[in-house]
Formats: C-alpha cells, structure tokens, sequence
C-alpha cells in the first residue's frame, strides 16, 4: 500500500461477499451467477430470484459496461474519497440492468457522460488490522468517446 | 369510491404539530408529546378514547435524530390503553404507518388512531452525528469501522448520502427527458414562496434563481437548495373511524384512497428504471381504489426531500405525464398558491422543515378544512394527493374535504 492520508470505508467482507472485493486480486470483475440459468445476481442473494435455484457460483464478466447514471459529489460525506469525484451507476454488458455503484476515474468528472463505454479497473486497498485487502471495483473510460 | 374499500372507514380527525425548528434543543419525547397532545385535543378527544397508535419509524434506529420517539414510549407516557399499535421503517414510505392506521380502523381493531413522525436530526447533526449520512456517520477514535450490509456497496465510493443516490435519478431524469437546473429549481422556489406565507416554516426570507444557483453543489445536478432542511419537529394525526367521527371538533376529511403498492426491487441503485419512482406503484394502486382522477386533484402535498423526488411523484401520481415534470413546472406559475395545482403550500421540506413526510400531511389537512390563513388556496379545494417517500419506500394517499 503506497498511499498516505484518509482512507476510504471498506467493505467487510463476508462468506457471501468475498469473491466480489477480492477478484480484482486476479484482475477479475466477479459476478454471483445462476448455474441453471445464468442469470446474474447482484448484490449477491441466497438463491436466484428468476428460477429459485440456490446452484449460484461467482462468474468472471467481461468487466465492460456503459455510464446509466452519474453524479459528481462536491460535499465531503467522508474521510475519502477527495471531493469532487464521480459516482456513477454502471450497467454491465452481460445483462440488462446488471448495475453497480461505481467511481468512475481515468479522466475529468467533466468528461463523464450517460452512455459512456467504460472499463472495469481495480484500486487495491491494502489492510494492516486483518481485515482482508480488498480490490474495488471502479471504471474507466475506453474507446474514442471518452474524451480528453 | 367503491363500497368494497376499506378506506371508506376512515377519516382524519385531527391534527396537531410541535414546535419546528432548526436546533430546538429540547427532549425529542417532550416535542413528540406535544404534537399527540395537540392532535387528540384538535379532534376533541382524550386520551382515553386513544385506542390505537402507530408511529414511523419507531425506536432504537441507529441514526441520529431519525426518531424522536418509539411507540412504547408515548403508549406509557399517555398511559394509553391501545386495542391495537404498530411501529416499523419496513412500509411505504413515511404514511404508510397512517396507511396501517387505516387498516387497523377499517377492520374494526380500534377506533381512533393516534399517528405520529418525530424528529431531532437538527439538534442531532448539530452535535456531530449527520442523520442524512448512510450508516450514521460520526466521529470514532480508532481504525474506521467497515461497511456491512447495503453499505458495503456504496460507502466505499463515497456515495454516503441520499443525496448521492437521489442525484443519481435527477441526472438520468436530466437525460432522457430533457429537464433543466432551472425547472428543478422551481421545486425550491415554490417552497420558499409559499414558506413565506407560513410562520412554523423554518427559511422564510425569499429565494430568487440567482440565489438559488448561488448555493453550492452537493452532488451534481443536486445544489444546497435542491435537499430539505433538517430539523427538530414532531407531528401527529388521528386516523377515526368514520361513524364515530361525526361528533369530534371539526368536520373530519376523508380518506379516499391510499397507495401503498411496491412492484420494483426494494432498493436505491437497482430499480428497473431509475426515472420512475417506487411511489408509481403506490400512486397506480391509490387511483384503482376510487372513482376520483388526477384531474379531480385541487392541490398536491408532495414530498421533496430532493427537489426531483417532488417532480418525479407529480409524474407517478399522473399529475403530469411521464417525462412532463420539467415543463410542468418551468415558471412556477402552474404550482404556485393561485395556479392550476397549488404544490407544497406550507413550504415543503425544502422551506419548512423536514418533518419527514407527515408535514405534507398535516398540510392536507390544514387546507381542506380551509385553516391555511396567509397561504390558504382559495376555491375551497376539497381533493388533496399527499405523497411521501423516494428510494426504496413510497406512499400516497388521496384526502378529501367533507361528509
């Protein structure tokens, strides 16, 4: 861990949820996925809510998605994130209204835009009280549209 | 409305407030107290003819000045003798502990029903806490607490407040139809017109467009202006069985429908479509259960503890069409006191306070029964929709004056 200053809140990670902040360790984006019909669950749940079926197995996706919605937060809420920075609700490829709460980073909160094609990217967040690393999920912009 | 339904049992007799204020710095229980009193009183009964309760959210929920008061604690205060009580954050929205209240006269478990919001968050953001903050927020020696539950997903984004999350539908709202800062500054502008007219209401010194562009962004397109004030305030109504009602102090309005319906998935970033309010469901629900239509509508109490949340449940509730909300509002002529639906007439939460949905209630009330005084609408109004909530957690409720 190299960086200094305040820290951002940390997931507890759990039996349940583990697979998710942990699989940017292997530069995965994991999702919950039903085996009997593959359908993606998240945030994760017990069983899957279009066939019943507890059968569910963390799935690599392709970590592509596109910007459904976004704010850029100008209050401090937090030790960290440094305002401003870029909320955003990604929706993933693999699945209509597959989202995440996300950052988006890799470029100006300006630049960001709903629809903008975005990549999954991992900031690693180290842990010295035992309470795991954790690897968050965040985007970036790809492709031409992005911007400057 | 159809005889079927049950709300043809029901009427809202009385209504009583606290004190509201920015930072009171007085016992919540005592603020809460108040407003009960001051319900039954204005319905002319006493506490012993209290025979039911029902509060939202209830005690013991851990975030500061949320809840000023549990059920059990005014229940032995007013050493009530209750047939039937219910507390709970699990419903629709802020009413829908009236709407339970409702139920509960409707099937003959009590007769009248003492209903009550309290809060202190206020005093309670004044000593550190910050009520708006997911998970409660406040200082702690030590190494951070981790986020666990529905937190876990937002926190460590730093989309910490309703605010984040709200914002999240008013850019979308933004996009696909076209609404504009200067349409959801309506929403702000209104209040403050109307909290001008109304002494309890906490800002009351008028707010121009460049005052309100002027106030800092929270989180994009959301300013200052665009989230409700907390504050410190309690307020309570009493939901009567309507046989019963014919005797009390003042003429009782009527319920003529409520909407408590939720068919989208329980939660902030997952709805299926993030420009269309939970509150849509409710809002389909309350119009099936009467005869009445949204062009019956005199005026509209509508929540706003974001300023789009009002503009999104004036297009669940089919007071404009879906996507119309922006143009709807744009000059504020429409929803001002002399307009074709005055809104929000005491101020919102924007103005005056955020009572947590039962001040868009009481002010229903007020209204129908034509006691607004300065900020009365004039033609004796007598159909008011009254909704609360965004999120995860909406309700609606259609009041009317008269027998």
């Amino acid at each position: 861990m190299s960086d200094v200053g305040p820290r951002r809140m940390l997931p507890e990670l759990t039996d349940r949820t583990r697979f998710y902040w942990e699989g940017g360790r292997s530069g995965q984006l994991l999702i919950l996925c039903c085996q009997r019909c593959g359908y993606y669950l998240h945030p994760p749940a017990p069983l899957c809510p279009v066939d019943h079926s507890t059968e569910l197995a963390p799935e690599r996706v392709s970590g592509r998605g596109r910007v459904a919605s976004f704010t850029v937060d100008h209050h401090r809420w937090l030790p960290a994130p440094e305002p401003p920075y870029v909320i955003a609700l990604v929706e993933l490829a693999e699945q209509e209204a597959l989202r995440l709460t996300t950052n988006i980073v890799g470029c100006p909160p300006e630049d960001v835009h709903i629809g903008m094609e975005v990549a999954v990217t991992f900031e690693h967040q180290a842990d010295s009280e035992g309470r795991g690393d954790v690897w968050l999920p965040m985007f970036r912009p790809i492709g031409g549209a992005a911007g400057a | 409305m159809p005889d079927d339904h049950i709300e043809r049992h029901c009427v809202i007799s009385g209504v009583g407030q606290s004190d509201v204020g920015r930072r009171l710095g007085r016992d919540p229980r005592e603020l809460t107290l108040d407003a009960c009193l001051a319900a039954a009183e204005d319905a002319g009964l006493t506490t012993a003819q209290i025979d039911g309760l029902s509060t939202y959210p209830g005690a013991a929920v851990p975030i500061p000045g949320f809840s000023g008061a549990g059920a059990y604690e005014v229940i032995d205060a007013l050493r009530l003798h209750v047939d039937w009580y219910d507390s709970g954050l699990e419903t629709s929205g802020q009413l829908g502990s009236v709407m339970k209240a409702c139920l509960a006269v409707g099937a003959g478990m009590a007769t009248h029903v003492l209903c009550f919001r309290s809060v202190w968050e206020g005093s309670a953001q004044g000593t550190g806490g910050r009520a708006s903050l997911a998970g409660g927020g406040g200082g702690r020696a030590g190494p951070p607490p981790r986020a666990s539950g529905p937190n876990q997903w937002t926190l460590p984004y730093g989309s910490a407040s309703a605010a984040n999350w709200i914002a999240l539908y008013a850019q979308a709202h933004m996009h696909r139809y076209g609404t504009t800062p200067e349409q959801l500054a309506q929403i702000a502008l209104n209040g403050r017109r109307n909290a001008a007219r109304n002494p309890k209401a906490i800002y009351r010194q008028p707010m121009s467009m460049e005052d309100y562009f002027a106030s800092r962004i929270i989180s994009t397109p959301l300013r200052l202006f665009d989230c409700d004030v907390p504050c410190d305030g309690a307020t309570a109504v009493v939901v009567s069985r309507r046989e019963r009602a014919a005797d009390l102090r003042h003429p009782p309005v009527r319920v003529a429908a409520m909407g408590a319906a939720l068919h989208d998935r329980p939660s902030w970033d997952q709805l299926s479509d993030l420009t269309r309010l939970v509150g849509a469901d409710a809002a389909a629900q309350m119009w099936s259960r009467t005869d009445l239509t949204p062009a019956d509508v005199d005026l509209a109490e509508l929540y706003d503890g974001f300023s789009i949340l009002t503009m999104l449940w004036l297009e669940a509730l089919g007071l404009c069409p879906v996507g119309e909300s922006g143009r709807f509002v744009e000059d504020g002529s429409r929803i001002a006191l002399d307009g074709e639906l005055p809104l929000n007439t005491h101020g919102g939460q924007l103005s005056a306070g955020r009572l947590h949905g039962y001040g868009f209630l009481h002010e229903a009330v007020v209204q129908l029964r034509g006691d607004g005084g300065e900020r009365q609408v004039a033609g004796n109004p007598s159909v008011a929709a009254v909704a609360a909530g965004g999120g995860n957690t909406c309700g609606c409720m259609l009041l009317t004056a008269g027998d």
